[in-house]
């Protein structure tokens, strides 16, 4: 499957522009989960002209399934810009999936402070939501199978790919 | 990794994973990071049979960050306090499902002993056994030299003071030669020097002078006395004057060299309060940086 990454970006730029409009947020805090969403709140970051800092997170600490497959040791401390009691968070990530990062991200979040209110902006949503989430803004819609991945590389330059894993 | 008992058996990279690990409990200005809900709903204890400030309560605090429940449980300890009625204790314990033990003990081998006899999925962490080994300190030790020296392959580590009784220095002398230190020198009074110390890769010295010259860190180690039998120093000034670390000293090792200790300080015995408290201390870093790392060694225990 062929993407053109350009054009979906563009796409969820206008798409986030319009849901900070429909919502009437005047100063969002743009918060990327580490690392592919990170890699997407840079682009739109830029591109929205966002005057707060860039907030990042690494939600391995509040994963579900530490017991089960230990810890990355690769984490890097999450860094959130300011005090964001009371501030209207975009969230973004690469890929919505099982929604369980999103989970993570959420509890972090509110580790930090107590938001006013706190959306989510997905480039790439693949189906299989196991939990009551939904993206506010999507790039992309695709219906995968349990056995394919879609995976984004990057920072520079970004490519996404939809990779086939061996179903054993 | 079932179990943390010595730094010996470790391979480069479980120490640099558990470096790793470490570092993602610090922030960018080295303070550790805010509570996090790694180890939420599991039950830790500190199994302390031996005094012990600092390595107890920064456990206690690494347990606390992670979110565990940890009781410390101070076992006064008496001569007669082994085998049957260790493990006897351990059993009581293990009846209270706890998933994990930090163990101090006064004897060499009491950690590795409780991991033989202790229930399957349940972790041992040694804190201290003996003269044997003291990991988590040696593993902050690691850390500490990391974090301002960056890489250990150019490195000349030298070890000054009571070798005989410290089993910090066993550990710092696996986990440097694991790393890959270029040089580890070691120097103390030959009442205080273990014999066949070259068998595990250092160069042993008899002058402090020619083994600071040039080194990049400067372990200084605790004078031992409660452990001392019999009169292994004429007097502590004698021994100050010949192996106290000085400023004059330490301005023979590298300018940018770092003094280290494991703490608790005799000032004026081994060390001199201007190089306790000088620019090129770090001696309370170290405390700072033991979070970070039992968080670490605590987290991979309990993510296997």
């Amino acid at each position: 499957m062929e993407f053109k990454l350009d054009q979906l970006l563009g796409d969820l730029h206008t798409k986030t522009a319009a849901l900070i409009e429909q919502r009437a947020v005047a100063d969002p805090i743009l918060v990327g989960i580490h690392t592919g969403g990170h890699w997407i709140a840079e682009k739109l970051h830029h591109q929205l002209d966002i005057s707060t800092e860039l907030g990042v997170l690494d939600i391995s600490f509040y994963r579900d399934d530490f017991s089960q497959i230990g810890l990355n040791p690769q984490v890097k401390p999450s860094r959130l810009p300011l005090d964001i009691s009371g501030k209207d968070i975009i969230l973004v990530d690469d890929v919505l999936h099982t929604g369980r990062t999103v989970r993570a991200a959420l509890n972090e979040l509110f580790d930090y402070g107590r938001p006013a209110s706190v959306m989510l902006v997905v480039l790439i949503d693949r189906g299989g939501c196991e939990l009551p989430i939904r993206a506010d803004a999507v790039g992309m819609r695709l219906d995968l199978q349990p056995h394919q991945q879609v995976k984004l590389s990057g920072p520079e330059p970004l490519g996404l790919q939809v990779i086939e894993l061996d179903p054993n | 990794m079932q179990h943390f008992l010595t730094t010996e058996s470790l391979t480069l990279d479980q120490l640099t994973a558990i470096l790793d690990t470490a570092e993602s409990f610090i922030n960018a200005d080295g303070s550790s990071v805010k509570k996090v809900p790694l180890l939420r709903g599991k039950t830790i204890v500190n199994l302390f049979f031996e005094a012990s400030t600092r390595t107890r309560s920064t456990f206690e605090l690494a347990a606390k960050r992670l979110s565990a429940d940890i009781l410390t449980m101070n076992i006064a300890a008496s001569a007669t306090v082994k085998g049957e009625s260790l493990l006897d204790t351990l059993r009581n314990l293990e009846a209270m499902h706890v998933d994990m033990f930090v163990v101090r003990h006064q004897d060499s081998g009491a950690a590795e002993f409780l991991s033989q006899h202790i229930s399957p999925g349940i972790s041992v962490i040694n804190a201290g056994d003996g003269r044997h080994a003291h990991p988590t300190q040696a593993m902050l030790d690691m850390f500490t030299i990391r974090r301002h020296k960056g890489a250990f392959d150019q490195l000349k580590v030298t070890i000054v003071g009571d070798l005989l009784h410290s089993r910090v220095a066993r550990s710092q002398i696996h986990a440097l030669r694991t790393l890959g230190a270029k040089e580890i020198r070691v120097v103390a009074p030959r009442t205080l020097m273990p014999t066949q110390l070259e068998g595990l890769g250092v160069d042993v010295y008899d002058s402090v002078e020619s083994a600071l010259s040039g080194t990049d860190v400067i372990i200084t180690l605790r004078l031992q006395k409660e452990r001392m039998q019999g009169a292994l120093l004429p007097s502590e000034r004698e021994y100050f004057q010949l192996f106290g670390l000085t400023s004059e000293r330490v301005a023979l090792a590298a300018k940018d060299a770092i003094v280290m200790h494991p703490g608790p300080i005799n000032r004026g015995v081994e060390i001199s309060s201007s190089v306790a408290d000088g620019e090129q201390s770090v001696i309370l870093q170290q405390v700072s940086y033991g979070i970070a790392v039992r968080m670490a060694v605590m987290s991979i225990l309990a993510g296997q």
